[in-house]
Formats: structure tokens, sequence, C-alpha cells
């Protein structure tokens, strides 16, 4: 017995064999373990739409609401401010909002399917903070090409009232524009999108 | 009944003996003691930069144990934690300064490891042969702001809510996975309950096992190597007939003694600031976080705690998403790759050029520059700066490997210098204090007593500073 020869190859198979089934374990298990931290079913679920009531906003007033968590803004825009969203696209990024996410329906101009009412997450596409509403023109700490949108006081990126990012500021896209239609004239239903663009 | 008594004594003593020898036997106690405390020799010239080490190491064991007690009445439920911090603060008995302790501790942790970190810059304990401990204690330093990160998100406030959205936001940069990534940190489409949950878990098990799993492997490393010293001189090279460093006392009782002395001067600053200014003027405890989180509004002005801040600056200043973040990566990254980027052999500051000292200066500036910057809105004008010091932050690190090799450096000396104690210095204050003022004519007081009155002297003060001045200058060159 003890002069046996050491069959070292096997030796070498044997521990190699071992290290790849160990390793294919772990992997497997990994799997689990990573998986649970991603949303479970009741925070997947969570995600149903809402309604709202648009009838009694006041032009040029926003609410806020709340849509999977985030705040949700509607908008309504007065005839002056639609003017300028159309004329004031100079300072830019994404004037046409090719590189942004919006849905189908409010792939326009004013990016939305009314253009009085303009409904969007109101979270800046930087890092997530809640821009602020900045409806005045040429405010102090603005400066005096301000003609009114919205404000992320966190890395200082701008949107005009469209959503639309202005050029050099940290934010990337324009507003994410969420997925709604209208049931009523006056009703709307955030997190459902309708294909075709309906007006009434 | 003397002879029961001292009976009785011997009999316990033998007992003692006979059981200290049972666990000797079976556990190497008397060999770690001796390895890492009563024969560990470190350099006999430690001097106040040396404090931080044992320091950090007490603020880790007071956030261990504050932090269970918080634990005992903390709700880690998005809603019900915001109220059960107010409970503590109210209703637990001494919750509040249990509270304070672990508030003002973060921050104190912070402080220390900054000054820790900067000891060892100065003095060049990251080089050969002690890159491993650098690297050590530089994974504590990432694991230490994720600690605080996180913990910061759990009293569920204004400034938790949207400080961890940003933070969790930068992972959505990186692309392809960002996405993903940072759904998966959240566990959730928005920071929710989940995160609150899972960020509990993480600040009060997971990384605080890496920490301290981190801080043995970070002494082991340490001992093995020896300790720098202000000199950075190797004392191993010049060692007795017994075979111990010439140079090194026993760490105990020597310096367990010494840094018992920081421990005291240490905890005299710390109380003061839990029971007199536990916010610290909102830099401590920011004053929006005093709000239950709201998912729909921003705070007017968001800033994270003010050790972050010159990172948050460098992110800031760079006007795009992914290099911000990458940016602000790079500028924990180029700390970690300190020991191969400066290519100088002269470890101490006292030896080292001109150039690298002047350097130095320059980046300690920045950083601190950067660290306000972070602190304020980011208007143009800061942002601006910002982004001059930036470039000034990653300037320091970058050039390194291009002018350390031929560095003009000052002779070594071979052993470690006399050290100035704390009377020799006291004895140049008063020196100093003479030139500045005049006597004037002894005059007898009401009470009997005579006092010299004393008059500025405006040529004694110009030529003091003069003489600062030149010495600051020289100590540049």
């Amino acid at each position: 017995m003890a002069n046996e020869v050491v069959d070292k190859s096997k030796r070498q198979f044997l521990t190699t064999a071992l290290t790849a089934v160990g390793a294919v374990g772990t992997g497997y298990l990994a799997v689990p373990f990573i998986s649970q931290m991603q949303p479970s079913a009741r925070a997947m679920a969570a995600g149903a739409p809402i309604e709202i009531d648009i009838s009694r906003i006041e032009p040029g007033q926003l609410i806020r609401v709340a849509w999977r968590g985030k705040p949700v803004w509607v908008l309504s825009r007065t005839p002056e401010v639609l003017e300028i969203l159309e004329k004031d696209t100079v300072k830019l990024a994404d004037p046409n909002s090719a590189n942004s996410e919006q849905p189908e329906n409010s792939s326009n101009g004013y990016r939305s399917i009314r253009p009085e009412i303009f409904i969007a997450v109101g979270l800046c596409t930087h890092l997530g903070c809640s821009p602020t509403f900045r409806p005045e023109t040429a405010p102090n700490d603005l400066g005096d090409d301000w003609k009114g949108g919205f404000f992320c006081p966190c890395h200082g990126s701008g949107f005009d009232l469209a959503g639309r990012v202005f050029k050099s500021v940290p934010a990337p896209t324009n507003l994410v524009i969420p997925p709604y239609r209208y049931i009523t004239d006056t009703q709307i239903i955030i997190g459902e999108e309708s294909n075709k663009e309906t007006t009434a | 009944m003397k002879n029961k008594i001292s009976a009785c004594t011997d009999s316990l003593k033998n007992g003692m003996n006979v059981s200290t020898e049972w666990v000797l036997k079976r556990f190497p106690m008397s060999k770690m003691w001796n390895d890492h405390m009563a024969q560990y020799y470190a350099p006999k010239n430690f001097n106040f930069w040396y404090f931080f080490g044992s320091l950090a190491l007490l603020i880790l064991v007071n956030q261990i144990i504050t932090g269970i007690l918080l634990t005992m009445n903390y709700k880690p439920d998005s809603a019900l934690a915001f109220d059960s911090v107010e409970y503590i603060m109210r209703d637990v008995n001494w919750g509040w300064l249990v509270r304070y302790m672990h508030s003002t501790g973060a921050s104190a942790f912070f402080i220390v490891i900054y000054l820790h970190m900067f000891r060892g810059m100065i003095y060049g304990s990251y080089k050969k042969p002690r890159e491993l401990v650098w690297i050590f204690g530089m994974l504590l330093f990432l694991c230490l702001m994720a600690e605080a990160f996180m913990g910061y998100l759990l009293p569920w406030g204004q400034m938790s809510y949207w400080g961890a959205q940003v933070i969790i936001s930068l992972f959505s940069a990186i692309p392809v996975i960002g996405e993903d990534l940072s759904l998966w940190i959240r566990g959730d489409y928005v920071i929710s309950d989940a995160t609150l949950n899972r960020f509990f878990a993480f600040h009060v098990i997971a990384v605080p096992l890496a920490l301290l799993i981190l801080v043995v492997l970070h002494i082991i490393a340490l001992h093995e190597v020896g300790s720098n010293n202000p000199d950075g001189v190797e004392i191993k090279e010049s060692k007795d007939p017994w075979g111990h460093p010439v140079d090194g006392i026993p760490f105990h009782p020597y310096y367990s003694v010494k840094d018992l002395v920081g421990v005291g001067v240490f905890l005299f600053f710390f109380a003061t600031i839990i029971f007199y200014m536990p916010e610290m003027g909102g830099y401590f405890l920011e004053h929006a976080n005093f709000i239950p989180a709201d998912p729909l509004k921003t705070p007017e002005h968001i800033a994270p705690l003010w050790y972050f801040t010159p990172f948050y600056a460098i992110l800031r200043a760079i006007p795009d998403k992914f290099l911000g973040v990458i940016a602000m990566g790079g500028a924990i990254v180029v700390l970690f790759l300190l020991p191969w980027l400066d290519r100088c052999k002269v470890k101490s500051i006292r030896y080292r050029g001109g150039i690298f000292k002047k350097a130095f200066v320059l980046f300690i500036i920045s950083f601190i520059i950067l660290g306000y910057l972070g602190t304020q809105p980011a208007t143009p004008g800061y942002t601006m700066l910002a982004r001059v010091f930036t470039a000034i932050y990653f300037g320091f690190f970058l050039l390194l490997p291009i002018y350390t090799p031929f560095e003009k450096t000052k002779p070594v000396p071979k052993r470690v210098t006399h050290e100035n104690s704390a009377e020799e210095g006291y004895s140049a204050l008063v020196e100093a204090f003479d030139k500045m003022t005049i006597k004037q004519e002894p005059v007898k007081t009401s009470w009997g007593g005579t006092i010299t009155p004393i008059k500025a002297n405006p040529a004694g003060i110009k030529k003091v500073l003069i003489q600062l001045a030149k010495k600051l200058k020289e100590s540049l060159d």
C-alpha cells in the first residue's frame, strides 16, 4: 500500500471536478438570493392606473397626484404659454422629443393629448428629484431668459412647460410623460394608454 | 482565622492558575496579546496624528452599542419609522442621548477617518510595504460611506428620502444595466417601504459585519509590516541585540496609555456636541429631515451630509449624467491607487520635494472647498468654481506618476528624529509672546499685589509674523 504510486492526474481531475460542481451549485443558489431583492409581486401589482378629475383645475394651475408612488403633475396651460412653447425652442436640447420617453399619443410639440392639459411624471431625468414649478417670467434667481418652466433645485436642471430639457444642464432627456387617456372630457386615467390620438 | 483566609486565597489563586493554564493550552490568548499589544513594537516618535486610528475604533464601538439600543425601539416601516424615531427622542428613557450619540458618532467617525487618512498621506503610510494596509483602509472608508448613507434613510425624513433617491439614481446612469440595477437596489419602482426595510438590514448587520472583518484585516496587515512614523523610517532596520527595533517601544503600555489621553480629549469634544449642539447647525442632522418623507415634493435645497459633500460637488460639476457619476466614483478610485501613483521612494513629507508639498497643500485646499461647495446650491458661479477645484483634485493624483520619480528629496535619517514635546512647544510660544509685547512699569493694585501690565509691540508682532511666514515658505521648499 505504502509504495503505491500517487496518481496525480486523477487527483487533479477530482479537485477540478469538485470545484466546478461547487461553483455551479453556488451559482444556482445565487439566483434566488439575488432575485429576492427584485420588486416583489405585491410591488409589481401596486402600479394600478388612477383616475383624476380635471374639471376644477384653473388655467395656469398645477396639481400633483401620486401614481406608482411617483409624483404626477397635471398642469393647465394658458394660450400664452402654448405660444411660447411653439416659438421658444432654441435653447432646448431635444425640442422634438426624439430621445425622450412619452407615449405615442403625446409625441407632438406640446407633449400632450390636448395642448392645454399637460401631464408628466414630476421627477427630474437626472437623479430623480422633483423639480419645482416656476411659471413666472424672468425671476431673480433664474435669469432674464426664463419664460416659465420647471427648475430642479438639486442639480440645476431646467425644463420648459412642456417638460422639455434645456441645453447644457445635467438632465439628459425631457421629463417622462406617463401613459394616459381621457375617459370623458374632464376625467383622465393615468397608467393606461389608448392607441389612437383621441381628443374627446 | 487568618490562616483560613490565606488558605482560601491560595486555593483561589491556584484555581485561577489552573484554569488560565487550561485555556492557554487550548487557545493562543497570550500569544495574541503579545503579538498585537505587549510585544508589538511601534515607533517611539508617534505624534498628534497617531491618535485617530484608536479613536476610530472607539467610535466604531460607540456606534455598535448605541445602534443595538436604537434597534430596540426603531421600526423599519415607512408608515412607522419617522414616528418611532420621535418616540425614541421623547418617550424612551435616555433615548435622546442614545440617538444623539449615534448621529454625532457618525459625523465624528468621518472627522476621525479623514484625519487618519490625512496622516497616512503626509507620512507616506500607503507606500511599500504598507499598500495593503492602505487598501483595507480604503475599503473600510467605502463601507463606512455605505453604512452612513443607508443609516441616513432610516429616520425617513425628507432628506433621508430625497438623498437616497438621488444616490440610488446614480446607479441608473450606468449604461445598459443601470436601470435594472437601481430597481434591484430599491426593490421597488420608487424609494418605498421595501427600500427602507432592506437598508435597515444592510445598516444593522451586513455592513457592520464587513466593517468588523475589515478592521481585523487592516490591523493584521499593519502589524505584519509594522507601523510607519512621522519620519517615514523603517524601525525594523535598526535592531538591538535582543532583536527589538531600537526606535520601537511596546504598544502596551506605552501607546495604550497615550491613546487613553486622546480618548479623554476626544470625549470632551464629543460630549460637548452631544449635549449642546447635536444638530451642529444643520450639518450633523439636517433641518429638512425633521419633516416626514414626502414622495411628491423635493425640499427646496437638498444637500448630502457634510462628509459626502466633496464628492457630491464633483458630481454636480460635470454637466453630463454618466460622466458625473464616473467622476464621483473616480475621485474615490484614485485614492485606492495612491500607492502606485506616487513613485517617490521617500515616505514622509518632511523629506519630500517642494513640488509634492505644494501640490498636496493645493489638494487639501481643493478638498475643503469642494466640501463647502457641496453644501451650497448649484449656482453657475459655484458650479464653475467646483469645476476648477475638481480639476485640481484629479490633477494632484494624475500628475503624481509624472513628477514623483524625479522629485528632489532631502536626505532621510537612518533613525527616527526627536519629536518635540508639548513643553518644548510651549516655551517657544512664550518666547514669541514676549517678543510681541512690551512690559510696562509694575503697578501696585488696590488689594496690595503688583501686576506688570503689558502692551502690544507692533514691531515685534511684525517680526514674529515675518519669521512665521519665512518658516512656512521654507517648510514648503
